[in-house]
């Protein structure tokens, strides 16, 4: 059940609003951080990268700041029902948000070492992939920030395309090393950075499922449907070849 | 609805996975006068349970813990509809001592209301009343007993012979509720008893509280959420005279299903 009236006590509200900015803030945060990285990815450019990493110290300082507010309110308000469970979950998105700047880091660190090697054609696969994840992550900030469940979980429905675009990636990517050795070493970047964007998309499922328990008090049962094979892949070069 | 007066089971999770209901009320109404202070509510208490009623100022709450003994039988203009009955039999029929009923069903209330008497003859006041503990020593055996469940005895062992009026608010109100197991009840209707109560002598009381559930059945009325939440097993929330939802402690601090319970505990209206 989810809240429509205000508190006798105002400043409380005033706490829980504050909690749901900096959470949307964060979230603002790691999208710029995941378009930096992949268009320094993209562009090869170093500065994004650079910027990218820095922003994730103030997506970190953003984590911290949320569990403040958290232990606060829980200290003061002693909160009950549904403005426990929104409590709670904010320090559960804030994690999951926290992760998801650490990957986009990542995927910068490896665009600036990408750099030095040579192009390979198989970037645009990840960069079609970071584009959807980009998009799911904006449209799961909105739901979250808008109350909106439906959307939200339209949002986690779609995860599976991200997954199963990244096992065709995996696929291509063990194929290409096989018929080229020398691109062992872009290509497990690139396996990394693409591992890294799929890691995004579990986490906004994650944060789906965590803001579906702060709106209804129950957990998810279902089973999402998962896209994501690459743990099972095996590519064989064909003895034709 | 349950009759048996022992299933032998008492405390203990029947097969069917529910426990025995101690107390049942079934669409129970009770005026003052002409005002409805409670409108067709059935709920019933299980065994060896703490059962908390909660919800605002008004909402009927104490008057339905009244019920449970017939403590409104001497409110002037309260009228009492419905059925109550207490292990199958029906409180209100006209055959009942009430006396009796109160002995079976005590009640501690919200300020500690010891007699101006000794604090043995405090504890001591009710089994007299009720022939309990024939000889002295019987009747020590008694005092001694009651003041050691309700965690005082080590505390006033050495001035049982100085008036109850003279320890401190949280003795007073453990020895109010010595006072009330003496006579050896089934049941303890608690009216916010901790409300006059500073935080350590509140402790103190609900642990007492969670200790003596494994031999009475009890109900607490209380305003304080937290407390609430901290001593019972099941939760009821009255308003306006409804019992608007009642269920396990935790689904109801946690995720109540009716919005005005939600609203009531997260502070959004009272």
């Amino acid at each position: 059940m989810s809240q429509t009236n205000e508190h006798i006590v105002k400043s409380f509200d005033e706490e829980l609003n504050t909690l749901k900015t900096t959470i949307s803030l964060m979230g603002g945060l790691v999208e710029s951080q995941l378009t930096d990285a992949m268009d320094a990815f993209r562009r090869r450019d170093a500065a994004l990268a650079e910027r990218c990493q820095q922003t994730d110290l103030e997506t970190d300082q953003l984590e911290t700041r949320i569990s403040q507010l958290v232990i606060r309110l829980l200290a003061l308000r002693q909160p009950m029902a549904g403005d426990l469970r929104t409590i709670l979950v904010s320090l559960k998105i804030a994690s999951d948000l926290e992760r998801m700047g650490d990957n986009a880091k990542s995927i910068a660190k490896r665009a600036v070492t990408l750099n030095q090697l040579p192009e390979v054609s198989i970037v645009n696969g990840i960069t079609r992939m970071a584009v959807l994840t980009q998009q799911l992550l904006a449209q799961m900030l909105d739901a979250y920030a808008s109350a909106d469940l439906e959307r939200a979980m339209t949002v986690w429905g779609r995860d599976e395309e991200i997954d199963s675009m990244y096992t065709s990636i995996f696929r291509e990517l063990l194929t290409y090393m096989m018929e080229d050795p020398r691109t062992i070493t872009s290509c497990t970047h690139l396996l990394f950075i693409a591992k890294n964007v799929e890691r995004f998309g579990d986490h906004i499922t994650n944060i789906a499922e965590s803001f579906y328990f702060q709106e209804t008090g129950e957990h998810m049962i279902d089973d999402r449907p998962k896209g994501d094979a690459s743990s099972t892949q095996i590519v064989h070069l064909d003895p034709e070849d | 609805m349950q009759t048996q007066t022992d299933s032998g089971l008492s405390g203990q999770t029947r097969p069917d996975g529910n426990r025995r209901s101690k107390i049942i009320a079934d669409r129970v109404d009770v005026f003052y006068g002409l005002s409805q202070a409670l409108k067709s509510v059935s709920l019933n208490i299980e065994e060896n349970q703490v059962t908390a009623l909660i919800g605002p100022s008004g909402c009927g709450k104490s008057t339905f813990l009244r019920c449970m003994n017939r403590m409104n039988d001497v409110i002037e203009g309260c009228r009492v509809k419905g059925h109550i009955s207490v292990d199958g039999e029906d409180i209100y029929a006209p055959a009942v001592d009430v006396v009796q009923l109160r002995a079976r069903v005590g009640m501690v209330f919200q300020k500690p209301n010891p007699f101006p008497k000794t604090i043995y003859d405090n504890v001591a006041y009710g089994p007299r009343i009720h022939g309990l503990g024939q000889t002295k020593a019987e009747l020590d055996e008694i005092v001694v007993g009651s003041l050691q469940r309700a965690g005082l005895w080590d505390e006033v062992k050495d001035r049982l012979d100085q008036p109850g009026t003279g320890i401190s608010g949280g003795q007073q109100q453990r020895l109010c509720i010595a006072r009330a197991i003496a006579v050896d009840p089934e049941i303890i209707l608690m009216d916010e008893p901790c409300s006059a109560l500073d935080p350590i002598a509140t402790a103190r009381i609900e642990e007492l509280i969670d200790e003596l559930r494994s031999n009475f059945t009890i109900v607490i009325v209380t305003h304080s959420m937290q407390q609430a939440a901290r001593v019972s097993q099941r939760t009821a929330f009255f308003h306006l005279g409804d019992m608007i939802e009642f269920g396990e402690t935790e689904q109801i601090f946690t995720n109540p299903r009716d919005s005005k319970t939600q609203d009531y505990i997260t502070g959004r209206f009272g």
